[in-house]
């Protein structure tokens, strides 16, 4: 068996390191993205996500290390760093009393573009935004979604081969968030590297990969399913009852369970270290038997990535 | 305390111009229920909070809070405590300086208790002389909840509390309002989030002024007689493109490494199917529930099919 070629790397970090007086706000980062892979960065607000970010759009310039983006060095070359990547944020700078068109020639001109190249991609931004006989209207009175497909559009009109997404779909309807992710990865197919930093983690379920980070690190990574296995041997127990309360106190004493919380109508607790699935189950069973609280039967529930993540960062806060 | 809805708003109706913000919106929050109010940015969360607050005046329907509106009825409004989606604190005055001027207006006796409380509640003690614009945004949350708790309401309202807070102080957020909930508050929080649905005890899914569903998150889930099979493989995204070629598939969802597959039949376990993939390899294959994001994309769809449905009644089809 022959291994497949593996897609050019188009994002390459080592080492990538930033102070702020003090302050480490990113300790040595190193990954690298492919070729067509959408790449998610999920950290809490002061986790470095976003001077990493900053960082390899050539903003900002590194304390240490290194970062290559589509071929240009984040230090060396900063503003042809600029030149190869896109960026979308979720309150993307979209000139609201504009035309939709005015905003595209807008950035094509920041790009440099004009003549046949700009046509050309201006008609492939008509296609992709999907409502192309409204390119005439004012920005702000067209609907989110085509808002939102016409801020991916102003970032990819100069064909960037690297495009960097902050929480893009935040607050839109789910149905334009499905529409938007095909996109993201029709794009990610044609060869795009996408590159989504966020904590919405409906967003981070899109990825291929996801980096979490904390305090500055990378502390996990892997796909949205590999990481929802670390957590695999302590299972998730779900309980449902009408007295949520008297529930929550009798599972909240039962040593075999951890991290009782309520969650809708009943309570949520993990395995405590080392108690296997069926036990803790059990375990639940019997603490609201004696407790006599009525309940529907303990079920195993799977890890969402939220609970992938406070796991990981309580382990590495343990450890430090 | 009476037995009727601690919350209610029915079939309310208002609109800004030509912009129906409420369209007939229907939900009522249960005395001492979590209730979420779900939907996206549009879909008239805030304009109803602000109509149960008497904020906004409804051009037809009721908004009422504990069996009456607020008006101008001063004690219904000191049952009540407002977490706004934007303004929240005084930047420049500190933690304490918040908590003393919210508890000023709301002429609470005691205050430094009632203060002394709030802080170890959100665990703040340690910043009580730090100025609010130097908190983190997990802290500022905590510290805009404490001060819509200075007056002891009954009601939360609360606006978007999660938006743009990161998951730990996420978490850390609803550990709060359980407790809160377990001292027998009510709970009306509003958010875009469909995850979080799952942590109310009933949700009203909301879109374009309009009340989708009300239920617990459960019985949505239950309501919708389908099943998702997640299919974890490689390369996803041929076996996307061959499993959406099969006539008994409904629907397929490509979420990085795994599919969600919705099949025509509910008891449909599409087994063959997958084995059936050529030049994929699968790793995993298992029926999920649906989740709420799935149920709130039915619900839109099966509402738009029925408008469409009126309309061409009403234009003599059949």
């Amino acid at each position: 068996m022959t291994a497949a070629p593996s897609p050019a790397v188009t994002v390459e970090v080592r080492e990538l390191t930033r102070r702020f007086g003090p302050l480490l706000a990113v300790d040595r980062v190193t990954f690298d993205a492919r070729r067509g892979e959408i790449l998610g960065f999920l950290g809490p607000n002061g986790a470095g996500k976003s001077t990493t970010l900053r960082m390899l759009c050539g903003l900002l310039s590194p304390t240490s290390g290194s970062a290559r983006v589509a071929g240009a060095d984040v230090v060396a070359e900063p503003d042809e760093v600029k030149r190869r990547i896109g960026y979308m944020s979720q309150r993307f700078s979209l000139y609201g009393d504009l035309r939709a068109s005015d905003n595209l020639d807008l950035y094509g001109a920041l790009y440099g573009m004009s003549g046949p190249e700009l046509r050309r991609r201006r008609a492939w931004a008509e296609e992709m935004t999907g409502l192309p006989g409204r390119l005439g209207d004012r920005v702000d009175d067209l609907p989110g979604g085509f808002r939102q497909r016409l801020a991916l559009a102003c970032a990819l009109l100069h064909e960037p081969e690297v495009v960097f997404l902050d929480e893009p779909t935040g607050g839109v309807d789910p149905a334009m968030r499905r529409a938007f992710f095909r996109l993201i990865d029709e794009l990610a197919a044609s060869g795009v590297t996408v590159f989504l930093t966020t904590h919405f983690l409906d967003e981070a379920e899109y990825c291929h990969r996801v980096a979490l980070i904390s305090r500055g690190r990378i502390v996990a990574e892997g796909t949205p399913t590999a990481l929802k296995a670390l957590l695999g041997e302590e299972a998730i127990v779900e309980v449902r009852s009408d007295r949520p309360g008297a529930a929550l106190e009798a599972i909240g004493g039962e040593p075999r369970l951890r991290e009782a919380a309520l969650f809708g109508a009943g309570v949520h607790a993990r395995a405590a270290p080392g108690v296997p699935e069926g036990e803790a189950l059990a375990a639940a069973e019997t603490a609201l038997e004696r407790a006599g609280v009525p309940h529907s039967a303990p079920v195993a529930v799977p890890p969402t990535l939220e609970d992938v993540f406070l796991e990981v960062v309580r382990r590495e806060e343990g450890r430090s | 305390m009476t037995d009727g809805p601690a919350v209610e708003l029915r079939d309310a109706r208002r609109a800004f111009g030509a912009v129906r913000a409420l369209d007939g919106m229907s939900f009522d929050v249960r005395p001492g229920e979590m209730f979420g109010l779900v939907g996206p940015d549009g879909a008239g969360k805030t304009t109803a909070l602000r109509a149960l607050l008497g904020l906004v005046r409804l051009d037809a329907g009721s908004a009422r809070v504990l069996g009456a509106e607020i008006g101008r009825d001063r004690s219904r409004k000191a049952a009540v405590g407002y977490l706004s989606q934007r303004f929240t604190l005084y930047g420049d005055l500190t933690v304490d300086e918040n908590l003393d001027f919210f508890g000023e207006i709301h002429r609470v006796a005691d205050l430094a208790a009632r203060r002394a409380r709030l802080l170890a509640f959100t665990r703040l003690e340690r910043f009580r002389r730090w100025r609010a614009d130097r908190l983190s945004g997990g802290m500022q949350k905590k510290l805009a909840l404490a001060c819509t708790l200075v007056h002891m309401p009954r009601v939360l309202l609360l606006d978007e509390p999660t938006t743009g807070v990161d998951p730990i102080s996420r978490r850390e957020l609803w550990g709060l309002l359980s407790e809160l909930l377990l001292s027998g508050l009510s709970v009306l929080l509003s958010t875009p989030y469909l995850d979080e649905a799952e942590r109310c005890g009933r949700v009203a899914l909301v879109r374009a002024g309009r009340t989708l569903a009300c239920e617990t998150p459960a019985a949505l889930r239950a309501s919708r007689r389908a099943s998702v099979v997640e299919v974890v493989c490689a390369p996803a995204r041929r076996a996307r493109d061959l499993l959406a070629a099969e006539p008994r598939v409904a629907e397929v969802q490509l979420f990085g490494d795994r599919l969600h597959v919705v099949p025509r039949r509910r008891d449909d376990r599409l087994a063959d199917a997958v084995a059936r993939l050529e030049g994929v390899t699968v790793s995993a294959v298992r029926t999920v529930e649906p989740s709420l994001e799935d149920v709130y994309i039915w619900r839109v769809a099966e509402e738009e099919a029925r408008e469409a449905g009126a309309d061409d009644r009403a234009r003599g089809h059949p």
